[in-house]
């Protein structure tokens, strides 16, 4: 189970709290769905579960475990403009091998030509970069996925073949996925079948299995 | 008042030394939008919503060339116009704050914009004023950097830059994703009010409910071409000619959430014959001969030989 107990962060000593007293987990195979208005702390707290901050209060486990501070990180984060999380330098060949190389199937189920691994990420249209971004972390390795806003820049029909792939892959491996989001729709379809943890301003406002 | 038919935007490239490429990376677009008209324009990315906005503010690159015809109030739209016309009588809504300066306070530049517009700059500020006060901006947001606003407010700011024109033709680009509902709404209802006023505007956007929520009609772009223009209400009453329009419609997920699978044809290899034949289910080897015209079907314009099915 990853879970963050009583997260308090802020950016510095005489900032205000961006994160105040949340406390919240994900069990493998779970997907949640986070929504609330701008500026609660939405992003901040993906950033703190999947390691990338640290809590100034507060602690993040993994099967009651600390997140390794070294290695490639169990809990992978997704970002909604992907331009920001790959290597511009790099071509796409590269970047999907960075962490562990994708299966074959995930790169054709996402459509994952290979006219593109000899590209750079300018070559790529955001929906195509998008794409390479989340191959890059289905890998037996990922256990916890964070999706901030994932599909937000994206069509309709990008946005229903990525989650596609990515709710198969989260079942088949067993990996517990949050899903930060605004759009209500979307949350309420991505979270059927599993059980739903709709959580508005962190208070779980429904529970139901679907 | 706008009038948009054929349009092809080609670039050249370099590709080896001294060996240059065509790229044509939007052909055969057509848009007519009225005054008083909200016009969404939807597609994915790299369908050429973006450079259909470029080319009517006349900041396409110089190795982009045009073919086909842009009428602006009856008469042609040509660089120099263009030049003449925008943030003028055409204006745009910028997708970010990261459009404005940095280092300058937002009432300072919603400002100039109105000096820009031949104002004095008493009248300018006034008029500022007034508009910061008709979104509801409190009056120290002015003293404001960019970088201090909350995305709702920032919103408000950025659509103040384009009502502070007299501007006919009003372009929002992607004014919505990451937004809160709230938000969005109040986004939306903007453009409205702006459309109510008499001006016409153009919401480049992807996210198709709210697209829904406040256009009159809906044009879907795909691969750098129209392939169909409906009214707004076609989409909910299931009056969709396009198979990509119904596709995309679909997909959404309070639909079926069901993809279509593949990809949108790269520039570079544009197949003969319909741009979406790869990924169609009615596909015949009709759809291979040639690019289908656009065509009036069922009060709407549609650009595939099958649509009446």
């Amino acid at each position: 189970m990853l879970k963050g107990e009583g997260l308090w962060f802020r950016y510095g000593a005489r900032l205000p709290w961006v994160v105040r007293d949340r406390t919240l987990s994900v069990l493998p195979g779970e997907v949640v769905g986070l929504m609330a208005p701008s500026g609660y702390g939405k992003t901040t707290l993906g950033k703190l579960l999947a390691g990338y901050l640290m809590p100034t209060r507060g602690r993040v486990t993994l099967n009651k475990q600390l997140l390794p501070s070294r290695g490639y990180c169990p809990v992978q984060l997704v970002f909604q403009n992907p331009e920001l999380s790959v290597n511009p330098r790099w071509r796409i060949a590269r970047i999907l091998r960075e962490g562990h190389p994708p299966q074959r199937h995930y790169l054709d189920a996402l459509g994952i030509y290979p006219g593109l691994m000899t590209r750079y990420p300018h070559e790529l249209s955001g929906g195509e970069l998008q794409r390479v971004a989340i191959a890059r972390v289905l890998n037996r390795n990922t256990r916890y996925l964070i999706a901030d806003e994932m599909t937000a820049m994206l069509d309709a029909n990008t946005q229903a073949l990525i989650w596609k792939v990515v709710l198969e892959f989260a079942c088949q491996h067993h990996v517990g996925v949050m899903a930060i989001s605004h759009d209500r729709p979307l949350l309420t379809r991505i979270c059927q079948g599993h059980t739903i943890k709709l959580l508005i301003d962190s208070i779980p406002a429904s529970l139901a299995k679907a | 008042m706008l009038s948009i038919s054929n349009l092809g935007i080609t670039f050249t490239q370099y590709d080896q030394g001294l060996r240059r490429k065509q790229l044509t990376v939007i052909t055969d677009l057509d848009l007519t939008i009225q005054a008083g008209e909200v016009v969404a324009v939807m597609g994915a990315s790299g369908s050429g919503k973006s450079l259909l906005a470029h080319a009517l503010l006349g900041i396409l690159p110089d190795n982009a060339q045009l073919s086909g015809t842009m009428e602006f109030q009856g008469e042609p739209l040509t660089p120099k116009r263009c030049e003449a016309l925008r943030g003028k009588a055409i204006a745009l809504i910028p997708q970010s704050v990261g459009y404005l300066d940095p280092l300058m306070t937002v009432g300072r530049q919603v400002q100039r914009v109105g000096q820009l517009n031949g104002l004095s700059s008493g009248a300018a500020r006034t008029l500022a004023n007034r508009t910061f006060a008709r979104y509801d901006l409190p009056p120290t947001t002015r003293q404001r950097y960019p970088f201090q606003l909350s995305g709702g407010m920032a919103r408000r700011v950025l659509v103040s830059t384009a009502v502070l024109t007299q501007a006919q033709l009003v372009i929002a680009d992607e004014p919505t994703p990451g937004l809160h509902p709230d938000v969005v709404t109040e986004t939306l209802n903007h453009l409205r009010e702006l459309a109510r006023e008499g001006r016409g505007v153009m919401l480049i956007t992807h996210d198709i409910e709210a697209a829904l929520q406040v256009a009159d009609r809906v044009a879907v772009f795909y691969a750098g071409t129209t392939v169909e223009i409906a009214a707004a209400e076609d989409f909910a009453r299931g009056n969709l000619r396009h198979p990509y329009t119904q596709a995309l419609w679909r997909s959404l997920p309070q639909n079926d959430f069901v993809p279509v699978p593949g990809n949108q044809p790269s520039p570079e290899n544009l197949p003969v014959g319909c741009l979406y034949r790869d990924r169609c289910a009615w596909v015949t080897s009709e759809c291979e001969q040639a690019r289908p015209e656009l065509r009036f079907v069922r009060q709407g314009w549609v650009r595939c030989i099958h649509a009446e099915r």
